[in-house]
């Protein structure tokens, strides 16, 4: 049964694997969809999508592959027949504008409410009316009607009411390609963990193999050993682009900011900003302030190559601000801002850069710097999905 | 089907949440519900056990829970000590082995309901070492020889806040249903379910006051429906006026957990 449907939603990247295909089908065999659409709708959803964030993916191929399926449940063959008349379809006798108005203001559900009580009631042909389900009236349903809003009925389909479910589209927030709350860069950062038992803890946790062993060897009296317990040794270093440009994504940035302050998994965490690139000094608050100026020099002295590096920044400045040596004084070792990210990247194997805008294409002065720093760093976009490519990255530096 | 879940006197579900639960209990398969902390995740179950008149075993985890903890404890220092001093029954390794929340389910002569709570919450790997005891419903106990097999399938449900990522051969095997927040009507229904008598003036203020602070975009920890019933008890014990709700919102630190959040409130509150 509509195999297409799933390659369908393969497509759209759903991950649908054959085992959850056959659950459906043994669901429709023992009737779970209770005959009706909206039911079939949410037995497919539950079985087959296993996350909210994919609700939106799946509405829209639902909505794709069933658009066009004829819907007659719940109306009698009767109704069907008389309402089977092509002759009137462009007669506008009938036409009120008073009632038309009024239909107008009615919302979807109102009507699907208004048709459900007229078609428990309804037991004779009505054609021109503004009341019953019937042809060329004004009434809100029927087929051919003169009313500007309304729920066809008979003719070729009626499919609106099983489509308000998926049409609405309301997991759109939930896509995992949209940038979002705290939360979710939280799961993202989750993540970023290398577990050791390796560090340098004192040993507390008990340790079962441990003791037995070595109560073997002590002849059988009890000898109680513990070890170290196994921790996160991921160490991040934060650096952020702030004003300017940034500033239309400071919320987005904020978000991101306390979603690693909370994170609280890592074995260190340090957080500085710039502007637009770092040159001489990083600033440990996004004001940067001259009172909370680090050198850079000092960051790449005194944090080892081990720390896992993230930029932030949307990569579009001045190019003379990258690739100029307008703010370089005659003894820097570092002549342009480009070269302080390069000695960035000579020191930390692990780094990416976050972005929370798109190339800008709108002209080709933006895009300069942009495409500098494309080529030089692994640039991912400033969203869920993008962090939770960023971390893997991070992680195995394939 | 001969059983199925129609919500319970005090547990007010959505269609589509009853229709979730009735797949999950007739495909046999685990049900696995998300959503917004505060929206009775973990009442389900409860609201399940009683109106299917089953028992209820919960399994609550932390972060370290490990799969084996469900399924049996070998109480291997117990016995080391114990053999240390001669007591009886060293050699019995049974009485040792202690079958946990998962094993209690599996060896119960009646059909039980089974909840994971809050599975997230555990190591990344937790839900792929359950994967072939909840599809087989059944585990080995190397130590005694014994296999533990279900004597009736539990009904499994698991919930989730969405902290970590659950592995996709995990989630083949559930079935999934996404709670969402209760509109207006719905949540009107619960909290009527909550309380024997409302002063309907009363409700109406409660109800615009808590969507109203919902909207705010510059709270950052949203109330959810504990927190509206937690206010309202507080508000009807506090004899608090019903016009005064929606001016001054009382009592506003049972609806908001942090001080920005209040503070916040305080500033925008119009």
């Amino acid at each position: 049964m509509f195999r297409d449907f799933l390659y369908l939603l393969r497509s759209r990247g759903l991950k649908v694997s054959l085992t959850e295909w056959m659950a459906l089908m043994e669901a429709l065999d023992k009737g779970l969809h209770k005959s009706s659409f909206s039911g079939f709708y949410h037995l497919c959803r539950a079985v087959l999508v296993k996350s909210e964030a994919d609700f939106d993916k799946f509405d829209g191929a639902f909505l794709e592959y069933f658009r066009d399926v004829p819907f007659q449940q719940e109306i009698s063959q009767e109704l069907m027949d008389w309402l089977d008349r092509p002759d009137v379809l462009t007669d506008w006798a009938n036409y009120d504008e008073e009632t038309a108005l009024k239909n107008m203001g009615l919302s979807e559900q109102e009507i699907e409410q208004m048709l459900l009580e007229r078609l428990a009631q309804q037991d004779e042909e009505h054609n021109g009316g503004r009341y019953w389900v019937g042809t060329h009236g004004m009434s809100v349903f029927g087929n051919a009607g003169l009313s500007p809003k309304g729920i066809r009925v008979g003719g070729q389909s009626m499919h609106r009411r099983a489509f308000r479910v998926a049409g609405e589209r309301k997991y759109r927030d939930f896509r995992g390609d949209n940038a979002l709350d705290t939360r979710q860069f939280q799961v993202a950062l989750r993540t970023l963990r290398q577990f050791s038992g390796l560090v340098d803890r004192p040993p507390t946790e008990f340790d079962v193999d441990g003791t037995i062993r070595d109560t073997c060897d002590n002849a059988g009296t009890l000898k109680v050993r513990y070890k170290r317990p196994r921790e996160n040794t991921v160490k991040l270093l934060l650096l952020m682009d702030s004003g300017g440009s940034m500033d239309y994504y400071a919320r987005l940035c904020s978000a991101l900011f306390q979603a690693v302050e909370k994170a609280g998994h890592f074995k260190d965490l340090k957080v500085y900003y710039f502007h637009n690139c770092p040159h001489g000094n990083v600033y440990t608050s996004p004001h940067l302030l001259r009172t909370d100026a680090v050198p850079t020099q000092w960051v790449l002295d005194n944090l080892s190559g081990d720390w896992k590096v993230i930029f932030v920044g949307d990569a579009q400045m001045a190019p003379h601000e990258l690739m100029g040596d307008f703010y370089a004084r005659r003894d820097d070792r570092y002549r342009c801002g480009m070269d302080w990210l390069r000695a960035f990247q000579q020191r930390y194997s692990h780094i990416i850069w976050l972005n929370p805008s798109s190339r800008p294409d709108w002209g080709g002065y933006w895009s300069q710097t942009y495409d500098v720093i494309d080529k030089a760093f692994d640039m991912f976009p400033l969203t869920v999905d993008g962090l939770t490519a960023g971390m893997k990255k991070l992680l195995s530096n394939k | 089907m001969d059983r199925s879940f129609h919500g319970s006197a005090n547990y007010v579900a959505s269609e589509e949440l009853l229709q979730a639960v009735n797949i999950a209990m007739a495909l046999r398969k685990p049900l696995l519900i998300k959503g917004e902390p505060g929206t009775g995740k973990t009442v389900l179950a409860q609201a399940i056990s009683s109106a299917l008149n089953k028992k209820l075993i919960i399994w609550n985890i932390k972060s370290t829970t490990k799969a084996q903890d469900g399924l049996y404890v070998y109480d291997v220092v117990q016995r080391l000590y114990d053999s240390q001093f001669g007591n009886e029954g060293v050699d019995n390794i049974e009485k040792y082995v202690r079958l946990g929340k998962l094993g209690e389910a599996f060896t119960a002569d009646e059909q039980v309901i089974l909840l994971i709570d809050e599975i997230d919450k555990a190591d990344l790997e937790f839900p792929n070492d359950l994967l072939w005891e909840l599809d087989r419903m059944e585990f080995h106990i190397p130590e005694t020889g014994r296999t533990v097999i279900a004597v009736q399938r539990p009904v499994v449900i698991i919930t989730s806040n969405a902290e970590k990522e659950l592995p996709d051969a995990f989630l083949r095997r559930c079935v999934f249903h996404y709670i969402e927040f209760p509109d207006r009507e719905l949540m009107e229904q619960i909290v009527r379910v909550h309380f024997d008598k409302l002063d309907e003036h009363l409700l109406d203020q409660v109800l615009t006051a808590f969507y109203k602070i919902r909207q705010l975009p510059q709270i950052k920890k949203k109330p959810s429906t504990s927190e509206i019933i937690d206010w309202l008890q507080a508000l009807i014990h506090g004899g608090v006026n019903a016009d005064r709700v929606l001016q001054e919102i009382p009592y506003a630190g049972v609806l908001l957990k942090k001080t920005e959040d209040l503070e916040a409130l305080r500033r925008n509150w119009r």
